[in-house]
Parts: structure tokens; C-alpha cells; sequence
């Protein structure tokens, strides 16, 4: 084929496509040149990189425990939940108020602090679980044969249904996350320094993902997962209980939410009724990013999306000069979002899903 | 009683138990007794509770059999009971440890005073049990009642709690029309009087009473026998009146009433809008908010007399704001052409949100005002009238709005309307039969976005200030939940909608706080039970059954198939 006429088979479509990516990869090759080459805004030292890169890295981690729960769902249903956000966000809202506010009173947490976390996760855990078995059985079982819009709209409202409820249950005011001494202040691993809550939070989301990881390939129940997302018609033929076994889906998924969400007040040391819709949607970035319906897909998309959200923005984003570059952060995460979906929506390591049932 | 009749009988009770519970612990009783529907007698918060004790004793009668016999009543009566049981918990330990409070902060004195109608813990929880068992009662007794009488009774008892709980508008209009005494003697500050209620009480008992005995066979016999020279006359007639009081309206129901109607309008503007993409086209926009905030801006910013103005009129920001949105339909549609079902609402919610972090940074600041916002909006004139009130603006946008149905109903009926949903149905198909599905997509998204962009310039023009806080994701939630409640695709179910999810609440402020649980609820309900929405096209309505008789026949052939197979 000559030039020319390979040039007439594009399209116009794609050529507009090709050009938007153009755009982008320049914008951004050109902003890390003048950062790091030309010095435009502000300097940072190595530390300061050491510290993007480990904050980065740490808030991956939670994405990727967060979007597991995207990935499995998507995976057995095709659908996206919506709700999972507020499945993050009731067990952390909870926790918090219930357990973690008690047991900090009376002095418990100090004395204690291991006992603390494990007993403050597992009431999370529980409760992310509870609101997402509720969820399923009311909002998307009866609707399994549905178009595949109405499971999408039941979601979004599930998703205000239990923000506005866990709002009316515990008000509307930002709680304070007590978080124990021994977390805080800096620890020193390798000559790099961390802030201790991000070391800890990297280090469990990245247990747990092994865990859960383990979990779906080693366990009985992790094949039954694995069979229904596989077809769900042979798999009730082989004996599965599908509708328990997607039930069971939805647990681990809130689960793993769970532990996400008290990670996350660790860090951020608060929770309110409306933490769960942005989390949720960048963990849902996180999971495409990295294909969605695969397990280590979500970690690896998790963990990307979280260094290129810290280290994006100061930069290529400063090294265009854009004056307050840290405001765009969630910026550069949805565009990174939309890129992927129009340029790979097959993600990182995903198959190629997009067509055959999106 | 058999012992499945018991366990219906106990799932009913303690699921709506749970229902009175909930409504109790995250503070909607307490907010609602705010409002009193009858005064002195019945507030809404009251109705809160009582209408799932009176809901469990009528779903305790099974289906089907209308004749009640002892045994259901007594079902009712269990099921009263059962219902109470949660709250009557709740009171126990709200009394006996105050300090919950600082755990479930509605969970206060107040709402245990309001449940136990003020009379002490002990005597309370027995009225209150008594109260709902009776409610109980009364519902699964309504089977006794032959039809005949059972539906005038119920339709009037409905039409009155309604117009209780929209006191304000009638009272409202009688404000206009009577001497103050006169209006006092039927409507309290918030709700009506007791005289009032058996007045409207009687009347539409009467009025239903008649439809359902004689009306409703005259009415369709009359249809009937129309030949369709008379029937077009009738309905030019009925368009005519409609006019005539759409043009009359502001001036009945005053400054309030007509600024709800305003928002109405607008919310319906761009329902219609979103009506094209998503229930004509069927493409998931969840960005949609973007549209109408880019009609905002411009308009704002080419009128504004401020300082980031350029003080333009007003006629001439209108054109440019409607073509700035459609380009950005357009813009934003290009990279989602091959994009299909949720991964399409994804992409379309990062670009609202994309857009709306955008308008809040300091990058866009000296040009849109950041946070501050814009402004004094210019306002519209044309020579010897500046639109200020609400009665102006609601020519402006009740003749917006009659364009943008005028052209959604054509673009329907036409050539573009059929590719459209041909799209919808099936894009492999569509592209097949030789559909051009990029123009066809991108004439879906240009059109939606023209009409966000009007409503959004109409919207800046409205209120004179703009900021980024009016627009929100919930925007587009609430544009998505008007067009799927209203019934997909239907043009006056869009008006419904508008009505009802926007329309009710402004006018029921108490339900602000709890406005978006309510949306929530009702769209998971509206999927449960009624997936076509409330008034729907009917072609949605033919398909949602055609796929509900598809089903069964499916599963039909399958037991079929699997019989056979057992048996050969």
C-alpha cells in the first residue's frame, strides 16, 4: 500500500482521534522538558520527588484495593457498580463513628493500638459488606435480565440512596478519624523517609491485594467466582449456586472497600457521608486503567493512576506553566480515564472486552 | 393460618417495621412533623409512619382474594404490630440512654416525643401500637369493601392528603382571591384545617363517586362515537384552553409560585435535551451538566457589567451561548463515537467533572471568575419592559420550552428521529442498513447540548449570578432522573418528571434535606415496578412488555425443552 492510500483509509474520526493524542503526549513531553531541563515554577528537591512518588504510590495502593471491587463485579455481571463508592464510604463512616470515636474515649487505642486497628477494620469490613449484600438483593438481582441500562440507573440511585441515609444516620458534618500515636510522624526505610500512615497504608493494601489474590485462585469459592464470570450457564450446570456466588462477589469486593476505607481515614483522618463518590470513581479510572474484569489489572491500575495523580501535576502540569497546578489533580486523573477508554479500553493487561460486551 | 401464610405475614410486618424505623433514626419523622397537613390532627411526619403500618395490612391479603375473612383481619392487625416493633425498640433505648445522640444524632428527645405523641414512654408506645395495629386493621379490611364504593373512597382520600400537603399553592391562589378572613378559616400557616379537609373531602368523594359510577363509561362511549372531524376539534379546543392557561398562570398564582414554575421550565429544557441523547438516540450522557454550564458562562460573561463582562444585550448572548454548547456537544462527542453503553456514562461523567474542576481553578480564573463567580448578568430587554420578574422570565422560558418540544417532537417524527432509534435499538444493525451513525450520534449530542446551552443561558439571565457551585454533578443526576422517571423517550412524560422531581420538592421544603434519598429510592423503585416510567412513549411501553412476554416465553421453552429432554 502506498502512502496515499493508506492516508485515504483514515477516516476523519480517527484522524481527530489521532490528533487529540498527538496533543496530549506533546503538552505532555513538553511540560517535563521545561520542568526538569528549563526549572519553570517552583523547585523541588529530591526529597520532595521521594515524597510525590511514595504519597503517589500509597494512594495507588488504596485505588487498587477500591477498584478490585469494580473489577470483580464487572467481572461476573458486566455491569458498573455504581454504588460501590458508598460501599467504601458507609463502612469508614461507620466504623469511624460507632467504633473508632468509642474506643478512642476511653483510651483504648493508645493502649492497645493493634488490637484497635483489627477491631475498627473488621467493623468497616462488616459493614461495607452488609450495605453492598443489600444492595445486590434489592437493586440489581431482580433486574439481572434487564436492559443493560436499568441495573446502571438502579446503581446511581443505590449510590444517593446511601449517601443521603448514612447522612440522615449520622449527619452531615466531617468526622475526625482518631488515629494512634504510634502512627504517627516519619519512618526511614533504605535512606528514603515515609510518612509512617502511607508506608503502613502501602504496605497492607499490597497484603491484601495478595491476599485476595491467593483467595481467587486457591479457594473453592474463588472458582466458583472465577466459573461465572467464565459463563454463568455452564456454571450452574456444573453445580454453582450463581446467585450465591455473585452475592459472595459483591461481599469480598465491599470487603476489601472496607479495609480501603479505614486505610483512607488513616490518612486523611476524617470521614464524611460524601467521601466515597470521588475515591469511587478514581478507583473505577483505576480498574479500566488497568482492564477491567482482571485482578492484578486493578492493582497495577491502582498504583499507576495514584503516582501519575501525584507526580503529574507538578510535573508537566507546572512545567506548562499553569499557575496552582495541584487544584488539577482529579484533572489529570479523568483525562487519563478518558484516554484510555477511547484509546485502549482493554486497559493495561485487560482482554479485549470493550467490543465483544460493552 | 397455614405456616406459610405466617411467614408472609411476618416478612411484611418487620420489613415495613424497618421502613418506620429507618425513616425514624436518620430524621425524617422529626423533620417532617414540621408540616402539618390537617391542623391540629395530622402532620406528615405522622403520614410517615402511618402509611407503611396501613401498606402492610393491605399487601397481607394475598393477591387475589378480595374476600377477607376473621383471619385476615387478624392478619392485619399482626402485621400493624409487627411494623411497630422496631420503633417501639428505638424508643426504649432512645429514653433509657440519651447519650446515643452523640452516635445517631437524629436519634433525640424530640423524635421520641413526636412517637410517643408527647404522653410519656409507657402510655405512648401503647397508643402508637394501638394506632398502627388499627392501621393495620383498616388496611387488609379495604378488601371487604366491594369495589364500587372502595375506589371513589380511596381516590378521595388520596386527592385530599394531596391537596393538604400542597396547601401552599392553593392557598396561594386564594390569597388573590378571598378576604383574608375567609382564607383563615380554610388553611392554617403550613396545612389546612379540619373544616377545610371534610370540605375537599366530600367534594372529590362526590366527583369520584360520579366518574367511577357513571363518568368513566360516558366518557369512553362518547370517545367512541366521535367521528375524527369532531375529535380534532376537540383537541384543538383542549390545546387552546391549555394555552390560555399556560399564558394566564403567573398572574393566578403569584411571584412564589411562578419562580418555582421557572426552575420547572428550565429543568424541563434540558430534560428535553437530554431526552434526545439518552431516549431517542440511547446514548448514557452523565456530563451532561457541562452543556448547560458553557450556555451559562457565555451568556454571563458576553452580558455580564461587570468587570469580567463585555455588557452585551442579552438577544445577542442567546445565539451565541446555544451555538458555543452545540460545538462542545459536538467537541466532546467526537472522542465517544465508538464508545458504547456505560463505558459512554463514564467517559461523559469525567468530562463533566473534568469541566467542572476546570471552571473552579485559578487557571481559568481571570476569564470565568473561579469560585467568585460571575456577576450582574445583564438582564433581557426589549423596548419598554426589562425582564426582572419571575412573571417575565416565565414567558421567556414557557416559549423556550414550547420550541424545544415543537422541535423534539418533529425531529421525532422524522427521518433523523427514526435513524435515531434505530441506533438506539442496535448500532451494528443501524450501520448495516446504511445509517451514517457518526453524523446520526453527533446530531444527538449537538441537538442535546443546544438545549442545555438555552436553558443554561436562560438560567444565568434568571438569576443575575453565576457560580461553579451551580453546577454540580447532581445536575445532570437529577436532568438523567427527570427523563428515566418521566418514562424514556416520551416528550410529555419529560414534563411529568420535571414536575414531579423538581416541581414537588421546591414546593415541599422540608424535604430538601432528604430530597436526593428520595431520588435514589425512587429510581430504584421505578426500575423495580414500573421500568417505563410514568408516562411513557408508547413504543417503550410495547417494548418493556414485549420483553417482559419474551422472558416468559423463553423460560416457557426452556422447562419445556428441559422436560422433554428429562422425558426423552
Amino acid at each position: 500500500m502506498t502512502l496515499t492510500q493508506r492516508l485515504r483509509g483514515i477516516d476523519w474520526i480517527s484522524a481527530a482521534l489521532w490528533v487529540f493524542r498527538a496533543v496530549i503526549i506533546i503538552l505532555v513531553i513538553v511540560g517535563t522538558v521545561r520542568k526538569l531541563f528549563l526549572g519553570v515554577g517552583t523547585q523541588y528537591t529530591t526529597q520532595d520527588w521521594l515524597d510525590f512518588i511514595s504519597s503517589g504510590l500509597s494512594q495507588g495502593g488504596l485505588y487498587a484495593l477500591i477498584a478490585l471491587g469494580y473489577t470483580m463485579v464487572y467481572g461476573v455481571l458486566f455491569m458498573i457498580n455504581f454504588a460501590h463508592g458508598e460501599f467504601f464510604m458507609s463502612g469508614a463512616l461507620t466504623s469511624t463513628m460507632l467504633v473508632a470515636s468509642t474506643l478512642s474515649r476511653s483510651g483504648f487505642m493508645n493502649e492497645q493500638p493493634i488490637i484497635y486497628l483489627v477491631i475498627v477494620t473488621v467493623a468497616a469490613v462488616l459493614t461495607s459488606m452488609a450495605v453492598a449484600l443489600l444492595t445486590e438483593r434489592v437493586a440489581y438481582r431482580p433486574l439481572r435480565r434487564a436492559p443493560r441500562l436499568v441495573p446502571l440507573i438502579t446503581a446511581i440511585g443505590a449510590s444517593f440512596f446511601w449517601q443521603y441515609f448514612f447522612r440522615g444516620l449520622f449527619g452531615s458534618e466531617i468526622k475526625p478519624f482518631p488515629v494512634p500515636a504510634i502512627l504517627e510522624g516519619w519512618i526511614t526505610i533504605a535512606g528514603i523517609t515515609f510518612l509512617k500512615v502511607r508506608f503502613v497504608t502501602l504496605v497492607a493494601s499490597l497484603i491484601a491485594l495478595i491476599l485476595l489474590y491467593l483467595f481467587i485462585m486457591k479457594t473453592k469459592t474463588g472458582k466458583a467466582i472465577r466459573a461465572v464470570a467464565e459463563d454463568k450457564d455452564v456454571a450452574t450446570l456444573m453445580g454453582i449456586d450463581v446467585d450465591r456466588t455473585i452475592a459472595m462477589t459483591f461481599a469480598v469486593g465491599a470487603g476489601m472497600a472496607g479495609i480501603a476505607a479505614i486505610l483512607w481515614a488513616l490518612v486523611f483522618r476524617q470521614a464524611h457521608f460524601y467521601m466515597g463518590f470521588v475515591p469511587g470513581i478514581k478507583a473505577f479510572t483505576a480498574a479500566v486503567l488497568g482492564g477491567i474484569g482482571s485482578i492484578p489489572g486493578a492493582a497495577l491500575g491502582g498504583l499507576f493512576l495514584g503516582l501519575i495523580e501525584a507526580v503529574g501535576p507538578p510535573l508537566f502540569l507546572e512545567g506548562l506553566g499553569i499557575p496552582a497546578a495541584h487544584q488539577l489533580k482529579d484533572v489529570t486523573a479523568f483525562t487519563l480515564l478518558v484516554l484510555i477508554l477511547i484509546f485502549r479500553p482493554q486497559g493495561i493487561i485487560g482482554e479485549r472486552l470493550a467490543e465483544k460486551k460493552a | 393460618m397455614t405456616r406459610k401464610e405466617w411467614s408472609h405475614l411476618i416478612r411484611i410486618g418487620l420489613l415495613m417495621g424497618l421502613a418506620v424505623l429507618v425513616v425514624s433514626v436518620i430524621g425524617m419523622v422529626e423533620k417532617f412533623n414540621e408540616r402539618a397537613l390537617i391542623v391540629g390532627y395530622l402532620t406528615l411526619g405522622q403520614l410517615l409512619l402511618y402509611i407503611p403500618a396501613l401498606y402492610a395490612g393491605y399487601t397481607s391479603v394475598p393477591a387475589g382474594e378480595h374476600r377477607a375473612m376473621p383471619q385476615r383481619l387478624l392478619g392485619g392487625v399482626v402485621v400493624g404490630l409487627l411494623a411497630v416493633m422496631p420503633v417501639i425498640l428505638l424508643i426504649l433505648v432512645a429514653s433509657s440512654w440519651p447519650g446515643i445522640r452523640s452516635y445517631f444524632v437524629n436519634i433525640s428527645p424530640n423524635m421520641v416525643k413526636i412517637l410517643t405523641a408527647g404522653k410519656g414512654v409507657g402510655p405512648g408506645i401503647g397508643l402508637l401500637a394501638g394506632e398502627m395495629a388499627a392501621l393495620g386493621l383498616i388496611g387488609a379490611a379495604i378488601h371487604l369493601i366491594p369495589d364500587r364504593i372502595r375506589k371513589p373512597i380511596v381516590t378521595a382520600i388520596i386527592f385530599t392528603v394531596g391537596f393538604a400537603l400542597f396547601s401552599d399553592v392553593s392557598l396561594n391562589i386564594a390569597n388573590q382571591l378571598f378576604a383574608r378572613k375567609t382564607v383563615r378559616v380554610l388553611f392554617g400557616t403550613k396545612g389546612i384545617t379540619p373544616l377545610a379537609t371534610v370540605i375537599v373531602f366530600v367534594i372529590s368523594l362526590v366527583a369520584a363517586s360520579l366518574w367511577t359510577w357513571k363518568g368513566r363509561e360516558a366518557y369512553a362511549r362518547r370517545q367512541a362515537n366521535m367521528s375524527s372531524e369532531q375529535a380534532k376539534r376537540s383537541q384543538r379546543i383542549a390545546t387552546t384552553v391549555l394555552m390560555i392557561v399556560l399564558l394566564t398562570l403567573p398572574w393566578v398564582l403569584g411571584v412564589f409560585l411562578t419562580d418555582v414554575l421557572d426552575r420547572v421550565g428550565i429543568f424541563i429544557l434540558m430534560a428535553l435535551g437530554l431526552n434526545i441523547v439518552v431516549g431517542f438516540a440511547g446514548l448514557l450522557d452523565l456530563g451532561y451538566v457541562a452543556f448547560y454550564a458553557i450556555g451559562a458562562y457565555v451568556t454571563a460573561i458576553m452580558t455580564s457589567t461587570g468587570n469580567l463582562g463585555m455588557g452585551l444585550s442579552f438577544w445577542l448572548a442567546v445565539p451565541v451561548a446555544v451555538v458555543a454548547a452545540t460545538m462542545a456537544g459536538i467537541i466532546l462527542g467526537i472522542p465517544v463515537l465508538r464508545m458504547r453503553g456505560d463505558y459512554l456514562a463514564i467517559v461523559t461523567l469525567g468530562f463533566g467533572e473534568i469541566i467542572r474542576v476546570l471552571v473552579r481553578s485559578d487557571l481559568l480564573k481571570p476569564v470565568i471568575g473561579g469560585a467568585q463567580g460571575i456577576l450582574n448578568i445583564g438582564r433581557p430587554t426589549i423596548p419598554g419592559l426589562t425582564f426582572t420578574t419571575p412573571q417575565h422570565f416565565y414567558y421567556l422560558i414557557l416559549l423556550a420550552c414550547l420550541l424545544a418540544w415543537f422541535i423534539s417532537g418533529r425531529l421525532r417524527d422524522g427521518r433523523i428521529g427514526r435513524r435515531w432509534m434505530a441506533v438506539r435499538e442496535d448500532e451494528d444493525v443501524a450501520e448495516a442498513v446504511g445509517i451514517n451513525l457518526v453524523i446520526t450520534k453527533l446530531l444527538a449530542f449537538a441537538m442535546g447540548a443546544a438545549f442545555a446551552g438555552l436553558a443554561g443561558s436562560l438560567f444565568a439571565a434568571r438569576v443575575g449570578t453565576i457560580f461553579p457551585n451551580s453546577f454540580e454533578l447532581l445536575i445532570s443526576i437529577n436532568v438523567l432522573c427527570i427523563v428515566i422517571i418521566g418514562g424514556i423517550g416520551s416528550l410529555p412524560g419529560v414534563v411529568v418528571g420535571a414536575f414531579v422531581l423538581v416541581g414537588l420538592p421546591e414546593l415541599l421544603r422540608e424535604f430538601d434535606e432528604y430530597r436526593m434519598l428520595m431520588y435514589g429510592a425512587l429510581l430504584i423503585i421505578m426500575m423495580l415496578v414500573r421500568p417505563e416510567g410514568l408516562w411513557p412513549s408508547p413504543i417503550t411501553r410495547r417494548e418493556m412488555h414485549a420483553a417482559e412476554e419474551n422472558a416468559a416465553a423463553v423460560e416457557a421453552e426452556h422447562s419445556s425443552d428441559i422436560r422433554a429432554a428429562v422425558e426423552g
